[in-house]
């Protein structure tokens, strides 16, 4: 889960990383207002994507009625496909050195690993292609945690304008908040050295471990949850994973792997799916509302059934995914594919009930569903 | 890693639940050598005809623990892996999805240091085709599972069991699978699979089985430039949009890290066949295995 950058930052408040003054608006009137009272500021669009900066999302102005200007601009933009309705009025520091600092749960190592740079502004990727020789890193044991000991080790030799200590000390701060809260990622960029010799998180981003949200529900509150679409809202009701896409071959599957492999046999046939709808794991006993879900979409024209049992039998999901046919009364071709634990029930069921087949396999289903959706798109002016 | 074998000794953690019980009975009727099981609140009951321990350190009083399975909560796991480890399993699988991932971490880190093999989180399990499994595999399933000489590495429980039905529709069959998991930070990794299955007698070809996000197929890749056992792979994902969860936690492209298109040329770079669907994998084990 994201966090807006004025969220992130109040994990670093807890911990006692200095932030500058700002106030959190959402008229243009208050920014004005903000800026009265603070002086020189920055207008930060509040949105939780990266990419705010590049896309004119930060403005600076010296006086209220800039700081209005900037702020009425900026309020009801488009960013990244989120739009801005707040922004932070933040005090301008004066700046004379910027770092980049984070800490991040790494798949490599295994575990959580530090990095620094004396490079800060730049986003990491630039850092790591521009200046890579100045990127450090070092992976952490999570039994120890980051001591003041491995902090030092990990910027020794470098030159920090005398900020040493301070730098470590708010790397050792820096680690406390990422463990407490189970963040997946915690970065601050630019971290700055001020013309008064202060160490000040200029930005911070925060990524809470999605995994670690049911320990963590009062802080998850702050967070800025997926932008869904109504049918995957839906879908998250009723704990089935759907994901909408542009195509019109509606896929259901169980499991995470089984269901990407049958969008990926759809596009190897040349068709393109309409959606990711996997109903694995606990949820395979919602074959009716998952059903009932892809086939909501306008212009699915075809659908494929992909079950291959194991935990999840083929005759469960199927017996929920008949029940639910008289309601739904699907008008499009259906293609199925059925193999694995339970898999003969299920097709004495669909032959049953729908005096259907399955196809010999997957791919056999996938082709003649995009044939079916290739043959309706060309029949009708869509 | 540490592969588990008929004559190793097996307790399962949270044996009294719905899915404990269900897949304990399954595993013993398959030949699983299941010595106990643990529920901290039913110690000294018997349960699937084996003692209940209050933890699995407990247990090892009455013997040696090979390996655990776990059918733990995920806010539980982290505690019963630990219980795990100190008891001495050298093997211990984590079934579990959704469990936090700075827990993962302790636990791996922990595992590390004593040496133990951790398989998963978010797996189902592993087989040694007509000795053991362990998780929720559907060994006993003849139309999924016959005796063989392919190893099968896999993130995916699902893909695995249409992958694996494959292999024996085309008259091949399994020696060992592997299932490591689909979350982001997993304790063995596909390299880690694969360097076992390398060495492991019986085992004559390799299936891999991998998804999008992360670096692993990458990484498998610089070691099976080394190998003389022919790799087979499969990457799914390829039609998924970058920067969507497709149901696995690990299964993310983030920028151009862990793409399709990189683990296909990286694995297609060391010599593997890479195979556009699945169906296709019983046409390459006949190519890999010709003599």
């Amino acid at each position: 889960m994201n966090f807006e950058e004025h969220a992130a930052k109040l994990f670093l408040v807890e911990v006692g990383i200095t932030v500058p003054e700002s106030r959190l608006v959402d008229t243009p009137h208050a920014a004005a207002a903000a800026a009265e009272e603070i002086g020189c500021c920055a207008i930060k669009a509040q949105v939780p994507t990266g990419k705010r900066g590049k896309l004119g999302g930060i403005q600076f102005a010296t006086t209220p009625e800039e700081a209005q200007t900037h702020a009425n601009n900026i309020i009801g933009m488009e960013i990244d496909g989120y739009k801005v309705e707040q922004v932070l009025v933040e005090s301008k520091s004066a700046i004379t050195k910027e770092f980049y600092v984070a800490i991040l749960n790494d798949p490599e190592t295994k575990g959580p690993v530090v990095m620094f740079s004396t490079e800060g502004g730049m986003d990491i990727e630039e850092i790591s292609a521009k200046t890579p020789g100045k990127l450090r890193k070092c992976a952490v044991d999570i039994r120890d945690g980051l001591t003041s000991d491995g902090a030092r080790t990990l910027v020794d030799g470098l030159f920090l304008e005398g900020a040493d200590d301070a730098i470590v000390d708010v790397l050792t701060r820096l680690y406390t908040a990422y463990k407490v809260n189970d963040a997946e990622l915690l970065e601050i960029n630019p971290l700055v050295l001020t013309g008064a010799g202060d160490i000040v998180a200029l930005d911070c981003k925060f990524v809470l471990d999605d995994s670690g949200i049911k320990r963590q529900i009062k802080l998850a509150e702050r967070g800025s949850p997926d932008r869904l679409t109504q049918l995957e809202i839906v879908g998250e009701k009723h704990g089935i994973k759907y994901i909408e896409l542009e195509g019109n071959v509606a896929v259901l599957a169980n499991g995470a792997g089984l269901t990407m492999t049958t969008m990926d046999v759809v596009r190897h046939y040349g068709g393109q799916p309409a959606n990711f709808c996997e109903i694995g794991g606990e949820a395979y006993t919602k074959g009716k509302e998952a059903l009932e879900i892809v086939l909501a979409k306008a212009n699915v024209k075809s659908l494929v059934v992909n079950f291959c049992g194991a935990f999840a039998r083929c005759d469960v999901m199927m017996s929920g995914l008949l029940e639910a046919w008289d309601e739904v009364e699907p008008d499009i071709p259906a293609f199925f594919s059925i193999a694995g634990t339970g898999d003969k029930e299920a097709i004495t069921m669909l032959k049953t009930k729908l005096d259907k087949d399955p196809l010999p396999n997957m791919d056999a289903a996938c082709k003649a569903a995009v044939q079916a959706a290739d043959a309706a798109t060309q029949g009708s002016p869509q | 890693m540490y592969i588990c074998r008929d004559k190793h000794r097996v307790i399962i953690q949270g044996i009294t639940g719905k899915q404990g019980t269900f897949w304990t009975e399954r595993m013993q009727e398959y030949g699983t050598n299941v010595v106990g099981g643990v529920h901290p609140k039913k110690a000294g009951a018997i349960h699937c005809d084996v003692p209940v321990y209050a933890s699995v350190v407990d247990a090892r009083k009455d013997g040696n623990v090979d390996a655990t399975v776990m059918f733990v909560p995920p806010l539980d796991v982290k505690a019963a892996a630990l219980d795990s480890i100190e008891a001495g399993a050298r093997l211990v699988v984590c079934l579990t999805e959704h469990i936090p991932v700075h827990d993962v971490m302790y636990i791996v880190a922990a595992a590390k240091e004593f040496g133990t093999t951790i398989i998963g989180p978010n797996t189902a399990g592993t087989v040694t085709v007509g000795e053991c499994f362990l998780g929720f595999m559907p060994a006993f399933n003849g139309s999924i599972f016959q005796p063989g000489s392919v190893g099968v590495i896999s993130r995916s429980g699902s893909l695995a069991t249409l992958i694996c039905q494959n292999i024996t529709a085309s008259g091949y069959g399994i020696r060992v699978f592997l299932g490591i998991g689909g979350d982001p930070v997993i304790g063995t990794s596909t390299v880690d699979a694969l360097r076992a299955l390398d060495g492991f007698q019986g085992v004559d070809a390799i299936a891999i089985v991998g998804e999008i996000g992360g670096g692993m197929e990458e990484a498998a890749a610089e070691y099976a430039a080394s190998m003389d056992k022919p790799i087979t792979a499969f990457i799914a994902g390829g039609a998924a949009p970058a920067g969507k969860k497709m149901g696995h936690a690990g299964a993310i492209i983030m920028g151009d890290k862990g793409t399709y298109k990189s683990k296909r040329i990286a694995l297609e770079n060391a010599g593997v066949n890479v195979l556009d669907t699945p169906s296709h994998i019983g046409d390459a084990l006949r190519e890999a295995l010709a003599v």
